[in-house]
């Protein structure tokens, strides 16, 4: 005697500890089981490509921030790339190691945060999460000795930065720089490993390799998908070619491998700020440019790898005060069109664990 | 380094395959017909040695005659980038191609577009607005908006 | 033998007959007023201990403001949910709804009637003591199912479903961990138990401590298996749309099952209040504590595991090895004599650890992606 069951509509979000800013799922259920998904955003737009056309160039930048407002310096500097790009203005030598070493910080910052929120999913009840800001807590006073700020930083200007790096920036950096590998190591010690962990996170929420590529997914997303494609190394943008460093990738492409290239790219990304600490020049921080900037008629596409994944600003300009046109390539948006194919199948609490392991900001894929 | 190809290297062969398709080709850009977006992007995803298989981004911009849209292609394996334009020149119902067949990833760049702009994709999927609610009126993202 | 003013409290306390407060109801009500406000302060000071415990473990500091080191805390949490309003939803089933926290409540709570404190020390001495603890607390799992169905909320159903799953699945290696230590005691009743631990039965029963702390944590949904309210995916669970009073008792009856199933190890496995130097009864207090201490430190340490993993645990790893725990134990009594008790120390240790490795390479958890 079979018995009857009917599928049924749960929503989870928008409101919802776990869904990472306010995104709405409407799952089928059947049991627990999804068997179809949609998703549904669009709740935290405010309209940045709008507005960025009635500010001036300089004037957007704050407007950035707020794009993935968890790594913020990576959107400035993506930003101002662009611009530096469209109106063909040089950048002094001390201020692209300061960018190198404040975006890399970022990433650390960024990836600390996605690692702690993912074990968080996995119901690691906030230990991870915390020992993860207590480390990022560091890095974010030495953020805040160099813009006065703790999260949305607006300190990239268009041609370097305003003000120099206050004197007891860098013994701070060396310090941070010296504990952290020892921290990564002890973390590692006590979850790489765990059975629990290993069974929640472990061929689960597979994305293959030829799906990552045809939704352009990019970032650890695509790393951990097994595809070696990193905007540093394949189109370095800035002076990254002048650093030596590793791309992690992972085989499999489930949830536990995004973790682990996440965990190695913060190591690698200590290897960075090392290397671009010792060569630091010193000199001007910013090259003559006037208060409002006009770029010729014309366009422009930049491109850096953002935490994220690829974030590229598009900018149009018409030889006015303002960008005529600003797109802006969200990472978080195109890492997420494969959701429903990854999560199909697969349980809530999986579902859960997926979308934690994809880490996104809705501050991007809202715009 | 990334090699931008210029518009100049693939006309030859565009037009080889589709005549008249190619409007006017620059070292920065290529532009091309709205009606041929698909078979272009077909032909330059699938030829070997061109082999675009990843898209960066699709823009849409409204320069008050027209609306344009900005594709950009990238190689994996030649490690190379092509940028793609199309005009669409009718401001009430405008409509191209999609090419959400051919890389997945246009599916939410798409509705976007559709959302904020009103550019319509003919065979996409599933055009529905994604950034605003169903039933708004209007394309904030055109410059006639407010 | 009412107390007559004038008298000094320590003239009173020897002047007691032996059998106070004499005749059986006033016996039995006054032991049962102590016990309830004994066992609600110590829940009290277990939410302490977790909240500041978690905290400590978590490189943060826990509640230190109500009260020095935060002690009022757990009273302030007390009164802050007292007062707040109670919301019934619209939809829901109001009897149901209203029953659930008071079902759920009550077994934890009776639990405690059989719980030696001191050497005869109990407030009914049953000779079938271990039995009517596994009876009763099954009957939570039918309050914690009223507020899942009463809730008129999806979240909540499914939480209350899992719970029901995991709870009638562990209940089985719970109690046969349980028979490997009736077989040696020889005894039903809990004080017979506690007597009958000249060394005490974790050392002689090692696999059967470690199945029955895992199903007893797994039975009181927590960490990590506490999928049941599992925070960061269900928003709390089968207890979503409960607030005020019926929410407090909800919060009390997870402290309360933590304290009964501490209680319990304690008594079965840990040999109760038999101890050296200090009093019986702060023997008993110590060991509470720090059966609630290691609960404390694994929620603290591990991630949750998924439902179905959970069941998987349950049928394809505990029950097999407390079924060869019982066979083995029981082959153990009968063929050794009392003198060579110390003997089975470790032999059941070894065994243990074979067990133990053996099978967690030979069984896989859960069945993954279910094909759509």
């Amino acid at each position: 005697m079979a018995l009857k069951t009917e599928p049924f509509v749960l929503n989870i979000g928008p409101v919802h500890p776990s869904t990472h800013g306010v995104f709405r799922m409407r799952a089928t259920l059947d049991g627990e089981v999804i068997i179809d998904m949609e998703p549904v955003f669009g709740y935290l737009h405010r309209g940045i490509e709008k507005l960025a056309e009635e500010r001036t160039y300089t004037g957007v930048i704050p407007l950035t921030d707020r794009l993935d407002y968890l790594a913020s310096m990576s959107n400035n500097l993506a930003y101002v790339l662009a611009v530096e790009k469209l109106a063909g203005i040089p950048v002094p030598e001390r201020a692209e190691y300061l960018r190198v070493i404040l975006a890399e910080l970022q990433r650390i910052a960024s990836h600390l945060i996605a690692v702690g929120a993912f074990l968080n999913d996995c119901g690691a009840f906030f230990t991870p999460f915390l020992y993860m800001f207590r480390e990022r807590e560091k890095i974010v006073d030495l953020f805040e000795m160099v813009s006065g700020q703790r999260l949305l930083y607006n300190y990239m200007r268009i041609g370097g930065f305003t003000q120099d790096i206050p004197d007891e920036f860098l013994p701070a950096l060396d310090k941070f720089v010296r504990q952290m590998p020892g921290f990564i190591d002890e973390y590692d010690r006590l979850l790489a490993e765990n059975e629990i962990l290993l069974a929640r996170a472990k061929g689960v929420g597979i994305l293959p390799k030829e799906l990552a590529i045809n939704i352009c997914a990019s970032g650890p997303v695509l790393r951990g998908s097994g595809v070696n494609w990193d905007i540093r190394k394949v189109d370095p943008y800035s002076i990254y070619d002048r650093f030596e460093f590793d791309i992690p990738t992972g085989s499999a492409g489930d949830c536990y491998d995004r973790y682990r290239v996440r965990v190695q790219e913060m190591r690698q990304s200590l290897r960075i700020i090392e290397q671009a600490m010792k060569q630091l020049p010193s000199g001007a921080v910013r090259s003559e440019v006037p208060h409002l900037i006009h770029p010729p008629a014309g366009e422009a596409y930049a491109h850096i790898e953002a935490p994220k994944g690829e974030l590229g600003f598009y900018l149009v300009s018409d030889n006015s005060i303002a960008p005529y046109r600003c797109h802006i390539r969200a990472p978080s948006l195109m890492n997420l069109t494969a959701l429903r194919e990854m999560m199909l199948g697969w349980k809530i609490q999986d579902a859960i664990i997926i979308f934690g392991s994809i880490d996104i900001t809705m501050g991007e894929v809202d715009r | 380094m990334t090699l931008a190809l210029s518009g100049q290297e693939v006309v030859a062969k565009l037009e080889q395959q589709f005549p008249g398709s190619v409007i006017e080709s620059s070292e920065n850009n290529l532009l091309v017909k709205s009606e041929s977006i698909f078979d272009v992007a077909e032909y330059l995803k699938s030829s070997p040695e061109l082999d675009f298989d990843y898209l960066n981004y699709i823009a849409a911009v409204d320069y008050y005659n027209y609306f344009e849209l900005v594709y950009q292609f990238t190689s994996m394996k030649h490690n190379h980038s092509l940028v793609l334009k199309t005009r669409c020149y009718d401001r009430e119902n405008p409509a191209v191609p999609s090419v959400v067949r051919l890389w997945q990833g246009a599916d939410f760049q798409e509705r976007e577009i559709y959302d904020l702009m009103g550019i319509s994709f003919e065979g996409h999927p599933n055009l529905k607005r994604i950034l605003l609610w169903q039933g708004f009126e209007g394309h904030p993202l055109r410059k006639d908006y407010l | 033998m009412i107390p007559s003013p004038g008298l000094s409290l320590e003239h009173y306390w020897q002047t007691l007959p032996p059998d106070w407060p004499g005749g059986f109801w006033w016996h039995w009500l006054v032991f049962t007023v102590i016990i309830i406000a004994f066992i609600l302060m110590l829940v009290m000071g277990y939410i302490w201990i977790e909240r500041r415990g978690m905290g400590r473990m978590q490189a943060r500091l826990g509640p230190n403001r109500a009260g020095p080191f935060g002690l009022l805390q757990p009273v302030a949490d007390a009164v802050k949910v007292l007062t707040k309003e109670d919301l019934v939803p619209a939809n829901a089933d109001k009897i149901v709804h209203w029953l659930a926290p008071v079902v759920a409540f009550a077994p934890a709570l009776m639990i405690f009637a059989v719980v030696p404190f001191q050497d005869g020390a109990l407030l009914a001495d049953l000779n079938i003591g271990i039995l009517y603890v596994v009876a009763i607390s099954s009957v939570s799992t039918v309050g914690i199912f009223m507020a899942g169905w009463g809730s008129n909320n999806k979240y909540s159903l499914l939480g209350a479903m899992r719970n029901v799953a995991a709870v009638v699945s562990y209940e089985i290696p719970l109690i046969l961990a349980i028979i490997g230590v009736v077989l040696i005691a020889g005894s039903l009743s809990l004080n017979d138990i506690v007597l009958a631990q000249n060394i005490p039965f974790i050392l002689l029963q090692p696999l059967g401590f470690l199945l029955f702390f895992i199903a007893g944590c797994a039975e009181i949904n927590r960490s990590p298996f506490d999928l049941m309210e599992a925070d960061s995916e269900l928003v709390a669970g089968f207890h979503i749309e409960y607030s005020g009073m019926k929410f407090a008792l909800f919060y009390l009856v997870e402290y309360a099952e933590a304290l009964a199933i501490s209680a319990i190890i304690t008594t079965l496995f840990l040999g109760g209040w038999r101890g050296p130097a200090l009093p019986p009864w702060l023997w008993f207090l110590l060991k509470v504590i720090l059966v609630f201490f290691v609960m404390v430190w694994t929620r603290t340490t591990f991630p949750r595991v998924r439902i179905d993993q959970l069941m998987a645990l349950a049928w394809k790893f505990l029950l097999p090895l407390a079924l060869i725990n019982l066979i083995i134990t029981a082959i153990q009594v009968l063929a050794w004599s009392e003198a060579l008790l110390w003997v089975m120390i470790p032999v059941n240790i070894a065994i243990m650890v074979i067990l133990v490795l053996l099978w967690s390479k030979l069984s896989k958890l859960g069945w993954g992606r279910v094909e759509v």
